[in-house]
C-alpha cells in the first residue's frame, strides 16, 4: 500500500506503516463479558473501538455520526434486535462492513450471516487473531465500491492513487489506505466533469445515506420503471435528487437486491415451502405454474399483493418478452413484493413481512417457475444439463439465465443493461459456494468449457463456507430455500453442468437435490455427510433416551436439515451414533444407524475418520455419558470451537 | 524465598487448571492481553463473567421453575453462558452449555434440570479455582513479586 495523502491527521510518510491502526470499529454486544474482552483486544490491535450493549444504541451512534466508523461488529443474539435486521439496516443506511459474531456455529446461522450480506462471521470465542484482520473488509469494500464507480469509467483506478488531494474524508477515515481510497475515489468523482459522466455528480462524493425518505423515492423509481428496467441510470433520472450519484444508485440497488432476496428465502422458509420445492422438478412446475394464474388475483384480492406488484407480476406472467426481461421478472417481482425497507414505509404499504413473504414465495415459486415457459422462448431448457457431471454445454441461452444470477449478485452486478452478458455466477442459491470458488470460470464470453472442470475440483476442494469470500461474493441471495435449504444445495461442489443448471433454475432446486442423490462420483465427502446427517439426525430423533439425545452434538439437533457437515463435526456427529449404537436401549437407532453405515458405504465414500470414530467411544448408558462429560479432560481435544462440539470430536 | 515459592506455586496451580480442563486457551488469550496498561484486565473480565453468570444461573431456575416452560428463553439464556464461558476459557462450563442446548431444543424438562445442576457445579468449580488463582496473584504482587506468564 502506498502513502496516502499527507493531508490527513498523521504524517505523511508513516500513514500506511500505520494502518490499520486507527481504524474505528464499533462493537456491539449483549453480553458483557465478551464486549469487555473485545473491546480490550480492538484495542491491542491499535483499534478505535466503541462499544455498545443494545443494537438500538448502536444504530443511533451510526446514524449520528455516519462517516464515524469504518467497521461493525455485532453479535447474533441480542434481547433487543436481532443482529441480522441490525446487519441489513447497517448495510442500507451506512453501507458499512459487518461482521456478525456468535456462540453459535450452526450453519444456518451462518448462512444467514452470508445472505444477510455480513462480510465476515465470528464463532465465539473469538481471538485475537481473528480481530486483527477485521481491516481487510474495509479496504476490501472500499475497493469494490471503487471498482463499481471503475467499470463505469473509462479510467484506470491507478490514477487516483498519484493524487494528494486531501479531503475531509481522509480525516474521517482512520487508515491510511482507507484514506487513500477514499481520496481517489472522490477525486474521481471531482474529475468526472473532465471524463464526462454521464450522471450528474459533480459533487465530492461523501458516503451517501439512504435515508427512509431516499429510499422510498428509490423504490419508487425502481416500482416504476420496472426490475428489468431498473438501471441505476434511470433510477437516478427518476429519483432526480441532486447529488445523488450513479455509482450510489447502483450499489443501493444491489443490496436491495440482495436484501429482497433474502427476505424471499426467508419467508420461504418460514412458509415452509422449501420442502414442496425438494420435490421433483416437473411435479413442482406444474404446481407452481398452476399457482401463478391463480395466486396473483387472489392475492391482489386478498390486499396482500400491492395492485402494482400484481400488475407487474400479470405483466411478468402474460406478457413476456423473450430476452432477459423475462428472466429479469423474477427477481424484480420479488423485489416488489417482498421488500420492506427497514426504515421506509415502503410503497407497498405496511404489509407484514410475514405474510408478504409467504405469498412472495408462493409467487416466486410461481413465476420462477415461468421462465422454463420462457426458456422456451429462448434457446430452450438444456435438460441435459441436469445429472451432468463436468460436461458444460453454455449456450447463449445460458448467459441470458445467468443473468438472474447476476442480478442477485451484489458485488459483480453493476450494469443493469440488459445486454449486459455477463453470466457471473456468483449469486443465488446454493451456487455461492461453489461461485466462490469459480470466480473466472464465468467470462462474458460464456463459460470456458476447459476451465469449467478444471474448476470442479475447485469446488471440491471448497469446504465448509468461505466466509472471507462472501465480501467478495455477497451475492448470495436465495429467493426459495430457507437458509437450510440452501445449505443442503450450497454444500456441493457441483460440477459445470451442475452449475449451469442451477443457474438456469435458479426458481428451484429440485434438479440440485435429485442430482445430489443420484450421483456418487465426483463428490466430496461433505455431500455424502449431508445426506447421512439427515438420516442421523433421525436416528438421534429417534432416541427415546433423553440422555442419549444429551449430548448428541449440539449442532446435529439445532440444524434439523443443514446439508453440509464438516470433518470434525461429522466425526462427532458419528462417534455419538457409535456409541448410541453400543448401547442396548438405542433401538430404534441402530436401523436407522446401519442404514447411514451403508450408505456410506454405497456412496463409495471412505471417511475413515469417521468410521474409526465411530466406534472409538463406547458410551453405553448413561452413567458413563454424565460421567464422561465430567472426566472431559480426557476426551477435551484442543477444542474446534467452530463445529461447535469441544471435547466430543 | 517467598516470591519465587508463590510464583512456583502460581505456575503449577494454573497448569493443573488447564490440564484438568477447567481453563483453556482462551483464557490465555485473556492473560496476553493483560498488560502494564490494564493490569487488572483478567480479574476485571473474571468478575464480569461470575456476575453475569451468577444472573443467568438465576434467570434459569427461575425459567425452569416455571410451569409452563418458555424453552426459547431457557435456550437463549444457555446461548448466552455459552457465549460468555468460552470468551473467558471456562471451558468445562462451556461443554456444559452444549447438551444443554440440546434438552432445550427437544423441550426436555428433565434433561434441562440435569444440565442445570451440572452446569451450576461446573461454575461453582471454576469460581472457586479462579478465586485460589487470583489470591495467588496478590500474595505475589504483595511479596513484591511479578506474576509470571505461563506457558
Amino acid at each position: 500500500m502506498k502513502s496516502g495523502p499527507s493531508s490527513s491527521s498523521r504524517p505523511g510518510d508513516v500513514v500506511s506503516d500505520q494502518f490499520p491502526a486507527g481504524l474505528r470499529v464499533l462493537v456491539v454486544d449483549d453480553d458483557p463479558t465478551c464486549l469487555r474482552i473485545l473491546e480490550k483486544m480492538l484495542k491491542n490491535c491499535l483499534y478505535q473501538v466503541t462499544t455498545c450493549n443494545r443494537a438500538e444504541v448502536a444504530l443511533a451512534l451510526l446514524r449520528e455520526n455516519k462517516n464515524g466508523y469504518d467497521i461493525v461488529i455485532s453479535d447474533v443474539h441480542m434481547p433487543d434486535m436481532d443482529g441480522f435486521k441490525l446487519l441489513e439496516h447497517v448495510g442500507l443506511e451506512m453501507d458499512l462492513p459487518v461482521i456478525m459474531m456468535s456462540a453459535d456455529d450452526s450453519k444456518n446461522v451462518v448462512m444467514k450471516g452470508v445472505t444477510h450480506g455480513a462480510c465476515d462471521y465470528l464463532i465465539k470465542p473469538v481471538r485475537m487473531e481473528a480481530l486483527k484482520n477485521i481491516w481487510q473488509h474495509v479496504v476490501r469494500k472500499k475497493k469494490h465500491d471503487w471498482k463499481d464507480k471503475d467499470v463505469e469509467q473509462s479510467g484506470s483506478v491507478e490514477d487516483g492513487e498519484h493524487q494528494q488531494k486531501p479531503s475531509e474524508d481522509i480525516e474521517n477515515s482512520s487508515s491510511a489506505n482507507g484514506g487513500s481510497w477514499r481520496s481517489s475515489k472522490k477525486r474521481r468523482d471531482d474529475d468526472e466533469e473532465s471524463e464526462d459522466r454521464e450522471d450528474t455528480s459533480t459533487l465530492k462524493k461523501p458516503r451517501v445515506v439512504w435515508s427512509a425518505e431516499l429510499h422510498q423515492q428509490f423504490v419508487a423509481a425502481v416500482n416504476e420503471l420496472g426490475i428489468d428496467k431498473a438501471v441505476p441510470k434511470k433510477i437516478l433520472e427518476m429519483m432526480n435528487v441532486p447529488g445523488l450519484t450513479r455509482e450510489n444508485v447502483a450499489s443501493h440497488l444491489q443490496k436491495y437486491r440482495l436484501y429482497l432476496r433474502r427476505l424471499s428465502g426467508v419467508s420461504g422458509h418460514q412458509s415452509g415451502l422449501n420442502n414442496s420445492f425438494m420435490t421433483s422438478p416437473e411435479a413442482a412446475f406444474r404446481s407452481m405454474s398452476s399457482l401463478s394464474g391463480l395466486d396473483l388475483h387472489s392475492l391482489a384480492a386478498s390486499g396482500q399483493l400491492p395492485p402494482q406488484s400484481l400488475a407487474t407480476l400479470q405483466a411478468a406472467v402474460f406478457s413476456r418478452p423473450a430476452t432477459t426481461s423475462a428472466i429479469s421478472m423474477p427477481v424484480s417481482d420479488q423485489h416488489l413484493l417482498s421488500f420492506e425497507p427497514p426504515k421506509s414505509r415502503s410503497v407497498n404499504g405496511q404489509q407484514e413481512a410475514c405474510n408478504n413473504g409467504k405469498q412472495i414465495s408462493l409467487l416466486q415459486g410461481s413465476l420462477t417457475n415461468m421462465e422454463p415457459k420462457q426458456l422456451a422462448n429462448m434457446h430452450s431448457v438444456q435438460q441435459p444439463f441436469w445429472g451432468m457431471n463436468g460436461s458444460s454445454q453454455v449456450n447463449p441461452s445460458n448467459s441470458q439465465f445467468m443473468q438472474i444470477s447476476q442480478l442477485h449478485s451484489r458485488g459483480q452486478l453493476l450494469n443493469q443493461t440488459s445486454d449486459s452478458q455477463v453470466p457471473r455466477i456468483q449469486s443465488t442459491n446454493g451456487q455461492t459456494l461453489l461461485s466462490n470458488n469459480i470466480p473466472r470460470v464465468w467470462t462474458p464470453k460464456g463459460v470456458d468449457r476447459s476451465t469449467a472442470s478444471g474448476h470442479v475440483s475447485q469446488g471440491s476442494s471448497m469446504v465448509g463456507f468461505s466466509m472471507k469470500q462472501s465480501s467478495e461474493f455477497p451475492g448470495t441471495s436465495f429467493p426459495l430455500l430457507s437458509d437450510s435449504g440452501m445449505s443442503t444445495l450450497s454444500s456441493k461442489p457441483l460440477s459445470q453442468g451442475e452449475l449451469n443448471s442451477e443457474i438456469k433454475d435458479s426458481r428451484n432446486f429440485h434438479p440440485v437435490n435429485e442430482l445430489r442423490l443420484n450421483q456418487t462420483s465426483g463428490w466430496s465427502p461433505h455431500n455424502i455427510r449431508s445426506t447421512f446427517h439427515g438420516s442421523q439426525h433421525l436416528a438421534f430423533q429417534g432416541a427415546k433416551d433423553a440422555s442419549h439425545s444429551v449430548f448428541s452434538p449440539q449442532d446435529i439437533s439445532s440444524t434439523p436439515s443443514s446439508g453440509l457437515l464438516n470433518g470434525p463435526l461429522n466425526k462427532g456427529f458419528f462417534s455419538l451414533g457409535g456409541g448410541q449404537n453400543n448401547s442396548s436401549s438405542m433401538g430404534p437407532v441402530n436401523p436407522l444407524l446401519a442404514d447411514t453405515s451403508r450408505r456410506v458405504k454405497s456412496e463409495s465414500l471412505t471417511i475413515p475418520g469417521c468410521q474409526s470414530n465411530m466406534f472409538s467411544k463406547s458410551f453405553s448408558h448413561d452413567d458413563d455419558l454424565m460421567s464422561s462429560l465430567l472426566e472431559q479432560q480426557d476426551d477435551v481435544i484442543p477444542v474446534d470451537t467452530e463445529f461447535g462440539i469441544d471435547g466430543y470430536s | 524465598m517467598e516470591v519465587v515459592q508463590l510464583q512456583r506455586s502460581f505456575l503449577e496451580y494454573t497448569s493443573s487448571l488447564f490440564q484438568e480442563g477447567f481453563l483453556d486457551a482462551q483464557f490465555s488469550q485473556l492473560q496476553q492481553l493483560q498488560d502494564e496498561s490494564n493490569p487488572q484486565f483478567v480479574m476485571e473480565v473474571v468478575t464480569l463473567f461470575f456476575e453475569d453468570t451468577e444472573r443467568l444461573l438465576n434467570d434459569l431456575t427461575t425459567a425452569l421453575d416455571q410451569s409452563n416452560v418458555d424453552f426459547k428463553k431457557v435456550d437463549a439464556h444457555v446461548h448466552q453462558l455459552k457465549g460468555s464461558s468460552s470468551s473467558i476459557g471456562a471451558q468445562r462450563v462451556t461443554n456444559v452449555c452444549i447438551p444443554f442446548r440440546n434438552t432445550c431444543e427437544e423441550q426436555n424438562i428433565q434433561g434441562c434440570l440435569r444440565c442445570l445442576q451440572l452446569v451450576k457445579q461446573e461454575y461453582f468449580l471454576v469460581k472457586n479455582k479462579l478465586e485460589a488463582l487470583f489470591r495467588l496473584e496478590q500474595q505475589i504482587v504483595a511479596a513484591g513479586g511479578v506474576i509470571p506468564m505461563v506457558e
